[in-house]
Formats: C-alpha cells, structure tokens, sequence
C-alpha cells in the first residue's frame, strides 16, 4: 500500500530527522551542518536548564491536571444529567459539544477579549455588583488581572530540587501561574462538549436489562449510578483522558490565539516554545529538542493504550 | 415503555427537573462566546467599544462584516481550495484502507495498523523540520498544494481508523461472494464497498473537514506568505495587528468560524458520530 509507506515515512523517518537534528550543534535549513555538539547531548542539556522551558514543563502539568479534571467531570456530570432529559436532550448535547467544532485560533481571540482586564467579565463584575461588594470587604475593587497577571501562586522549588539531583538548577518558580487560569477555563470550555459525547455514548451503550434489572431491585438513581453506570462507563472514561491528555500535552493555537507566551512565560507551553524557537529565534536544534519532550510525553500517555488496542484487536 | 422503566431507575420526576434546572445554568457559559461575536459583528465601528461589550447593537450594521470580509476573503477562498481535495483525498484513502485492514488480515496487519495509528497522536511540532524540507524538495512549498499533501497524510491514520470501525459491521460474506465471482481487490471495493459506504464517507468527511479548516500549525509553517495562507492564519494576524477595529474583528473570527459552525448545525449528528467512531475502542 503506497499510502502506508508515505505516513510511515512521514511520521517515523521525520522524526528519525528531527532527533538528528536535535543532535546537531548548528543545522539551519540554509546551512544543513550536521556537526555534533561537544557534549552530544549539549542541546538538550541547554533545553533542561532554560528557564522558558522549566516554566512550559510546569505550565503543561498545571494546565493538563486542571483540565482533565474539570473537562472529564464536567463532560461527566452534563452526561448523566443530558441523558435523564426527554424533549431537550438534543438541544443540550448539541449545545455543550458546539465549541468543539470551532477552530481554537476564534475561540482563543473571543476568550481573550472576554478576559480582558478592561472588558469582558470585569464588565459584568462591575455591573452585577459583585465588584462593589468586594471593595466593601476587601477595600479595593474586583478586577482580577487574568492572563496579564505576573503572580505564581505557591513556591514547591526546594522541594523539587532535593528530590531532583544536581543542585540548584531551578530557574522558574515552581508554583501555579495566576494567568493560566482563564487559559484552562477556556479549553475546558471547548473540551468538555467532547468528553460528554464520549460518555453519552458509553451510557446508552449500557445494555436495557441492566436498566430494568435496577427497576425491579427497586435501586435508587444514586446507586444505580455508583454501581451500575459509573463502572461500565470506564473503558470510555480511559479513552476520554487518554485523548484529553494528548490535547492537552500538545496544545498551541488556542493558547497561542487567547494570551501567547505571557508575562515571564506564565502562560507558554511547549508547543508554543517549539514554534518560536525555529520559526523566531531560529535555533532549530532546541525547538526540535522540545519537540522531541513533547513526543515522549504523548507517547507515555498513548503507546500503553495503543498497544492494548492492538492486543485486543488480535483476539 | 422501556424509557418509563429508564426514568424510574436513572433519575426521578423531582431530580430530573433538578438536573434540567443545573443543565439550563450551564446555557451561558457555553453561548457567551457565540453572544459576544455575534452582537460585535453587528455594530458600527463608531458602536463598538470593548467597553460596551455586552449590549446588543445600537445601530445594526453590516459595515464590520463587509470590512472583515475584505481582508480576509482571499484567506478564506485559500481555505476552501484547501480543504475540499484534503478532505476528498483522505476519506477515499481512508476508506480504501480500512476495507483492506478489516476484510484482508495478513500477518503483522494490526502491528502495521498500530504503527499508523501512532501517526494520529504525535504532536506536528515533531515533524515539522523535514516536513518543510520535504516540501521543497517536491517545489510544493509555500502552496496549496503542498499544505494539502500534508493534511492527505497526516489524516490518512484517523480516517483508516474510522473506515476500519465502519467496515467491521459490514458482512464478510459480501465480499467473499464477489471474489467467487472473480472480482479483484479494486473491483469489489468500488462496485460493492464504496456504494455502502456513504455514510462512512459523510461522517468521515464532515470530521476531517472540521479538522482541516481549524488548522493552524501547518497552515503558518508550510506557507510562510501571508496572503496564501489559510484563513485560520490570517484571523490570527488580524488580531495581532493593533489598529484593527473591534467590530472587524469579531466580525472575521465569525466568517473564519462560519463553515464549521453550518457544518455543525445541519450535520451535527453526524458529527457526533465522527467524534466516538474516530477513538481507538
């Protein structure tokens, strides 16, 4: 099959390239020197000690932990609650999974003016009074910052750097960066429709008899839920965040769109670090190095489910 | 009747209005969004000022739509150009593929299949390197074309996998009926496959057409000039430029967001499907 051979090349000889790549001191597309650095390993050693990319590894675990968090019980709960309604079911279903099927690049440019500091929800915070209210307590007015706020809540450095050996190598401070927030929200919002999908459809896969079988025991919708749907719903909960993280992991035009890299990289992610370093700075070498961080982190979370796939397959 | 029986077990009368009132708190979250682009899109730019953002127009107006329109009709033509063949191509090699790796198992045919499948989740970012070299090599670089090639290939692993889920519950014996009548390979997909298979290709086709037209990443990277680029690409660029009016803004995000948006509206089912039929089960 020719077109078997043309993904294989393009997926596996292209990253046999770009590993290359990553192993040259110098490889620009004009000038394709292939001279190894002294150490081999120098472009990577450079990519772990650059304090953009210590803050796009900790952007990428905040980020990815609160999404899968909110999107997966989010899409779980609208699930349960879609599928008990009658006449509004497709209304609602078709509702929450609209986002979806709008590119990142427009709902990040929407998402972005909606946290602007000027407009957006400190509008609504201002006319609701809520913003008042809070200048009563607090003395000042709620006007929260968003994705230009240089705060990081919390400081786990440390920590970190006892369990990691070699020293104080920690550039950026390991804490959740306060603009990440609307960032996660926003994805969350365009994700979760997905996750609801998933599960309505591992909910009406569940066989009637069960159903019935519940009616006559006389269960309760809360223990028919505990015990009945919740478990069958695994398999398609494992898919759901399988795929959620590799979203997750690999996440660039929303992010891109919506706030950029951010103040002191508070909002950059790694595949926003890959973009800039070759098509900006030009350093071909340490964006393919980041891209080849990104590869192991998705190939992590998806070869075990991939290869359980393929066993299951051959049965 | 079975639904009865369902209503009585999944919720009662009393929580099931409960859960319609939580679902009814959830309708502005997700319309905000759609609200804010549609209102701005309507207003005079004189009218539209991020700090009036949550009324409806003053004075409707088409004037941000003709001004959006301007600037990124030739973008949104690139898009079309684009997406028409990449979806074209991809769903008939898809499903060309997934006839061969659900009816002809040979040896290693999952590994092989896996291998591929590898090719669905792989960030892009990996790739991008050769991929532009590549690009040249061919003189495809910097065009149409070449973007399509890219969105060819890099879809073929998730349609291979939807045709794949779909041919499944297609009977063997249909096919083997036709090999006794002594149709080759190519003869039985295209006389008896591809006629059973339009409504693989419908939600195959509606899925990599939402996928492709909200590309981003390869859009930017194979086509460095502005005014070739995808419409995705050029709705970024307005909204890095600092003297774009508001309303022209929002204006172009709801012309970029147009086809996919319609696509959903009407096919939406479809859709639906293509998102569960496109996860590895």
């Amino acid at each position: 099959m020719p077109s078997f051979i043309l993904v294989f090349i393009f997926v596996y000889v292209f990253i046999a390239y770009t590993i290359r790549v990553t192993l040259s001191a110098n490889w620009k597309p004009a000038k394709q020197d292939f001279t190894m650095p002294h150490p081999w390993y120098n472009t990577y050693k450079t990519l772990i000690n650059s304090g953009r990319f210590q803050s796009d590894v900790r952007n990428t675990f905040i980020f990815t932990v609160f999404f899968l968090l909110i999107s997966v019980i989010a899409g779980l709960l609208l699930a349960i609650a879609v599928s008990n309604m009658n006449r509004s079911k497709v209304f609602f279903r078709n509702l929450f999974i609209m986002p979806y099927a709008v590119s990142f690049i427009v709902t990040g440019v929407v998402w972005r003016w909606i946290f602007n500091p000027i407009s957006g929800v400190n509008l609504l915070f201002k006319y609701s009074g809520i913003s008042s209210i809070y200048q009563h307590v607090f003395g000042s007015p709620l006007s929260p910052q968003w994705m230009t706020s240089a705060s990081t809540v919390g400081n786990v450095n440390s920590l970190l750097e006892h369990i990691i050996p070699g020293g104080t190598f920690l550039q950026a401070q390991m804490g959740i960066p306060v603009a990440i927030l609307p960032v996660i929200f926003a994805a969350s919002w365009q994700l979760c429709g997905f996750a609801m999908a998933m599960f309505l459809a591992g909910l009406s896969s569940i066989p009637h008899e069960l159903r019935e079988a519940a009616a006559i025991d006389r269960a309760s919708g809360f223990r028919y839920y505990r015990s009945i749907a919740l478990p069958s719903l695994i398999p398609m909960g494992v898919t759901t965040l399988v795929i959620l993280t590799s979203v997750s992991l690999k996440i660039f035009d929303l992010i891109y769109a919506m706030s950029g890299s951010g103040i002191a990289f508070s909002t950059d992610m790694p595949g926003i670090f890959v973009y800039e370093s070759m098509y900006k700075a030009l350093n071909y070498p340490l964006g393919a190095a980041a891209s080849i961080f990104m590869l192991i982190a998705v190939c992590i979370v998806v070869l075990p489910y991939l290869l359980r796939f393929n066993k299951g397959s051959e049965e | 009747m079975s639904s009865q029986i369902g209503s009585v077990v999944g919720s009662s009368k009393r929580s099931k209005r409960v859960q319609f009132v939580l679902l009814c708190l959830f309708i502005p979250v997700f319309i905000i969004p759609f609200y804010i682009v549609l209102s701005a899109s309507f207003k005079t730019s004189a009218g539209a000022d991020v700090s009036t953002m949550w009324r409806l127009p003053s004075q409707w107006s088409t004037e941000g739509i003709t001004k959006a329109w301007q600037a990124l009709h030739s973008n949104f033509t690139n898009s079309v150009l684009m997406v028409v063949p990449a979806v074209v191509i991809s769903s008939l090699i898809g499903s060309l593929n997934g006839f061969i790796l659900s009816k002809y198992k040979f040896r290693f045919s999952n590994t092989l299949f896996t291998l591929m499948l590898v090719g669905m989740f792989i960030p892009y970012q990996t790739i991008l390197i050769p991929m532009v070299k590549f690009l040249q090599y061919i003189h495809l670089y910097g065009t149409i074309p070449g973007l399509i090639l890219v969105h060819v290939v890099y879809g073929i692993p998730i349609t291979s996998l939807m045709f794949r889920n779909f041919y499944v519950s297609i009977p063997k014996a249909l096919v083997e009926a036709a090999s006794i009548d002594g149709a080759g390979l190519m003869k039985t997909f295209f006389r008896i496959i591809i006629p059973l298979s339009i409504p693989g290709f419908v939600v195959a086709g509606i899925f990599q057409f939402t996928n492709i037209w909200n590309d981003f990443l390869f859009g930017i990277v194979t086509i460095p000039n502005p005014a070739n680029q995808p419409v995705t690409a050029a709705l970024n660029n307005l909204s890095g430029t600092q003297t774009v009016d508001w309303n022209v803004l929002m204006a172009g995000s709801l012309i970029a967001a147009l086809p996919t948006a319609l696509i959903y509206l009407f096919l939406g089912r479809y859709y639906i499907q293509g998102l569960t039929a496109g996860s590895v089960k």
